[in-house]
Parts: C-alpha cells; structure tokens; sequence
C-alpha cells in the first residue's frame, strides 16, 4: 500500500489554477524528484501535503486512510515534515537548539519546567550519527557550512517518527561538495525507510539521488517516470513543454 | 573535516576562549581597572558612603536594563521606559497621597506600569507597528498621564503607610545591604535563569535570530512579545516605586532621559540592537560602567558636561569590540 496517495488533487487561487488534477503515489523508503518551471505547482502541490494550503478539489490519502490538514502542525502529528527553502534555521542558537525549536525538552525542576540540554545534546548527536553528519550538537549555526545547516534542519525532521519528508530545494544555493552531502543525506533518510519528496531545479540532483521523476506544467502533471526509464533530455523537454506529455 | 580543523573547533569550543571573547568580560574587567585605578586616584572613592551611593545608583538602571536586554534580544526597543517609571512612580504617590495603604499604592502602579506594556505588545506583535514608534508615542503619553494624574505637582506625603514606603527604598533589611540593592540581585538571578533554562527564554532567542524560523517551527511569537514587552514596562514600574520610596518624594520629573541610559547598558554589557544576544549579567555590568564613569568625573574634579562624551565613547567602544569580533570569526 502507498504511503500517501493524492487522488484528482486541484487547487485554484481565484481565477489562477494553481494545481490542475494531480494524482501520484509515493511508497515507503522512495525517492520522488518533483520538478517543473517556476509557477508550474511545484511549492503548491508540497505546501497542500504541509498542511499549509487546503486542496479545492482532491483528496489526500495516508496509508489508506484519508487526511484532512488544516494547519502545518496536523501534518507534522501525522508524521509529514517539511525542510523550508531558507531552511528556517536561528544563526544565534547552537545546532541542538534548532533542532529542538519549537519542540523544547524540559525536565521539572521543582515546580517550574526547564530545559533539558544534556538530553537535547544527546538526542541531537544520536540523529547526527545517524545521517552519518559531522555537525555538532553545541556548535552555533552561524558557524556552519551549507551542508552542515542543511543537516540541522532535516535532523529536525527526525525528531518524531516520520514517515514524510518534503524537501524544498535543498541544493540551490550550495557549493558541489555540499551538494554531495546533502545528497547523501537524503540516501540516509531513504535507507530509512522514509519517503522523500525533492522539489529541485537541478537535473544531476534528481537524477543522481531520486527512484522516480514526476513533472509538472502548469498545474498539470505531465511525467511520472522511473528514472532508469526517462533521460534529463526528456525531463527538460516536459518541463519546456517541448515534449507534451510522456 | 581534517584533525586540523577539529582542532580548531575545539578550540573555540573551550569555555576560556569563550570568556575572553564575550563583550560582557571586557566591560567587567574595564570597571574593575577603574575602580582599583580611582581607589588610588582619589581619596574619596573607595570610601563606605561613595560605594554605597555607586552601588544603589546602579541598581535603577540595571533593574530596568534587565527588562530592556530581553526587549533587545528579540530585536526590540523599548523607550518608553522613563515615562512607564513616572506614571507608575506617580500612580503610587497619587494613590498612597489619597489615604489608600501601600498594597493597594503598589497594586495601582504595577498595573498601570504592565497596562502601558500590554499596550505596546498589542500594537507591536499583532498590529505589527515597529516597536521604536510605538514605545516613542507612550514615551511622550506616559509621562502626560502622570503630569494629568497629579496636577504636575510634587508628591511627598504618602498617607498612613508613609513610612512603609521610605523603608521599602531606603531600607536596608538584609545584613545592611540597601533594599534597591537587594532587588536588583534578585530580579537579576530570575532573568539569568528565565533566559538559560526556560522555554520562554530560548523563544526571545530564536525571535531575535530568525523571527520567521520561530514562527515557521511553531514558537508563539505574538505572545511572546507581548509578554516581553509587559515584562519591560514592568521593570520600570518596580523601579518607579522603589525609587519614590528612596527618594521620599516625587515629580513629573522622575525617569527623564532614563531610556538613553538603560539601552546603553544593555548594548554595553553586550546584547545587539539586531537581536538574538544578550545577558542578564551584561546588563547589570552595563549599568556598573556606566555610573562609575559618571561618579568617577565628578571625583576626579572633571566638568560634569563631559558626562556624555564618556558615556556615549563607552557606547561606541562596546559596539565596535562587537564588529571586530564578528569580522573575525566571520573570516
């Protein structure tokens, strides 16, 4: 059984259709590289899985069982995470802090609760072991390079038990080296039997890393191939639209 | 990563590098240079009567500067709190004055002093006005109210509890530390440890690094600023009373110009305008420089006009030891 499943998904902003009819699957421990131009749906499709947009038409089905979000935080309670574009991460505070934000561990210390920074650091360490990253849980983020940040915020991700992750371009904006971690990173999530979700502009990313490539024009899908049947040359032609539909 | 580059990280790491790359530790040792520097300058420094004026001194600004670092740790200001001061300092006269008894003096001006932060937090966190505007408009209407409440006169009998309210700031009721003194240690330890082990201080934190990241990783951002800016305008309530009580009578007066002086302690003693750092600590050594440099002139037979310029150098000197340790660890 599919982990998620959207079925006949439409979502429209007045007159604009941002998203027309889309209907995909996604399985446990898979891959899926999202891709099309800008304004082809891409966030919207991503942001309707968040919990930040309602579908106008559609339905959302987990495991069979179908899901109705109206805010970030009931996705989140059902085990969907998102890793933001600007990866909303706080320069000022150390790596387990961002990790935790928003979701604080606190131990009673006498009547009043106070954070528990031995547990944080060590559960933030034990998840940096696991996606086999060197960051360090008490290092401050300003200090970091991209592919450290980028761990802190999909360690995040793994605070809970996730089943979801919805990554918004992870590797715009990075050097290659770090390129390569993130990649690496998501192999990690993969291997752990989550189902990643890559929206990228980047062709080598998608396929160097996805199972699967899924394009969108114009709030259509139009591509939803696995990637040892499909070539870059054919995934640039659906997104130009020079290839109408594969 | 290289062993080298371990290496280095390690190194900053260390809890002695740390030290001696904290803003707050140089200000520190900057007034102990001065203080051992004046006790051999001056005769009448290291005498028991100054220190007690420096130390009760200090305690106004640093009490209302540790409101204010929290304020400028989620990249906020607040400069109303001069005026909040005279309205709550005169709330308490005017209320006492009419024959009420000291709780319900104090209740009257704490209220009116959180009303004031309560209002600004409205205004800032939900109707999204900048916070220099907003606390520059009560800057101007918090001080007209006193001078409404109290006819512009000078209040100096406070009814029955009179002289409840002169011990309460004159006092010294803890093995001979003065009272205002007392209160300043321990409304410092309460905001030293809201800001390190509590949830509500790791939020001010988060809202001055990245106030989108907070909101986006589900931190009550509005509430929080209000809260803090309730908290703000309540530091300088309790300062407005405590200081009526010390000075046994009070005017329209009382707290001008007290904003300018608590934000450069707070900037002194580290935390950054642009948010996201500051301590409880830096504070109170912020208002330590501060009025040493102010009773050292007047010692040293220095003109007190040139109070300012050393105030506003120590200003400057604290803000550009930030930038250059910034562009170094940025290198």
């Amino acid at each position: 059984m599919a982990i998620l499943e959207l079925s006949n998904i439409s979502r429209h902003f007045g007159a604009i259709q941002a998203v027309n009819d889309v209907s995909l699957k996604l399985d446990a421990g898979e891959v899926v590289g999202l891709m099309g131009d800008n304004g082809a749906g891409k966030s919207t499709l991503v942001k309707m899985i968040a919990g930040n947009f309602r579908p106008s038409h559609g339905t959302i089905q987990m495991e069979g069982r179908e899901l109705i979000l109206h805010r970030p935080l009931d996705a989140r309670q059902h085990g969907i995470e998102i890793v933001h574009q600007d990866l909303a991460l706080c320069n000022n505070l150390t790596a387990a802090a961002n990790v935790f934000l928003g979701r604080e561990l606190s131990r009673n210390f006498g009547p009043i609760k106070v954070l528990d920074y031995a547990a944080m650091y060590k559960r933030a360490g034990q998840i940096f072991t696991e996606l086999k990253s060197e960051t360090r849980p008490r290092d401050l983020v300003q200090k970091m390079s991209g592919g450290q940040r980028q761990a802190v915020a999909i360690a995040r991700t793994r605070l809970t038990n996730s089943k979801i992750v919805l990554m918004d371009e992870p590797t715009a904006a990075i050097s290659v080296r770090q390129v390569a971690e993130v990649l690496s990173l998501i192999r990690r999530l993969r291997d752990q039997g989550i189902a990643v979700v890559l929206i990228s502009h980047r062709m080598p990313d998608v396929f160097d890393v996805a199972d699967r490539v899924i394009v969108l024009r114009r709030g259509n899908k139009v591509a939803d191939k696995k990637i040892s049947q499909t070539s870059p040359e054919e995934v640039t032609g659906l997104i130009t639209g020079a290839i109408v539909k594969a | 990563m290289t062993t080298l580059d371990n290496a280095i990280d390690q190194k900053q790491q260390s809890w002695h590098a740390s030290i001696f790359n904290s803003q707050t530790f140089w200000v520190f040792i900057a007034v102990l240079f001065a203080c051992v520097f004046l006790s051999f300058a001056t005769d009448s420094f290291a005498t028991p009567k100054n220190l007690f004026n420096i130390t009760r001194n200090v305690t106004f600004v640093a009490i209302v500067a540790l409101g204010m670092t929290m304020v400028i740790i989620t990249g906020g200001i607040d400069l109303s709190v001069g005026s909040v001061l005279c309205l709550s300092s005169m709330v308490l006269g005017v209320v006492m004055h009419a024959g009420y008894n000291i709780e319900v003096g104090i209740a009257a001006a704490i209220a009116s002093a959180l009303a004031v932060g309560l209002f600004h937090g409205i205004l800032i966190a939900y109707v999204g006005l900048p916070p220099f505007v907003v606390t520059l408009s009560t800057l101007s209407i918090a001080r007209s109210l006193a001078m409404v409440a109290s006819g512009n006169t000078v209040v100096f009998e406070f009814g029955p509890d009179h002289q409840k309210l002169l011990a309460l700031g004159g006092g010294a009721w803890f093995f001979g530390i003065a009272n205002p003194v007392m209160y300043m240690i321990v409304l410092a330890l309460i905001t030293g440890f809201v800001l390190r082990w509590t949830r509500f201080g790791r939020y001010l934190y988060a809202i001055g690094g990245n106030e989108h990241a907070a909101i986006l990783t589900g931190v009550p951002v509005k509430q929080i600023k209000v809260a803090v800016y309730m908290i703000s305008s309540l530091s300088a309530g309790i300062v407005g009373i405590v200081e009526t009580g010390w000075l046994g009578a009070v005017t329209t007066n009382i707290g001008t110009g007290l904003e300018l002086q608590v934000i450069a302690a707070a900037v002194i003693g580290g935390a950054a305008l642009v948010g996201g750092v500051g301590t409880a600590t830096g504070a109170l050594i912020g208002a330590a420089l501060i009025e040493v440099i102010r009773n050292s002139l007047g010692l040293l037979g220095i003109n007190a006009f040139w109070q300012g310029v050393f105030i506003g150098s120590a200003i400057l000197i604290a803000v550009l030891f930030d930038r250059v340790r910034n562009l170094r660890q940025n290198k």
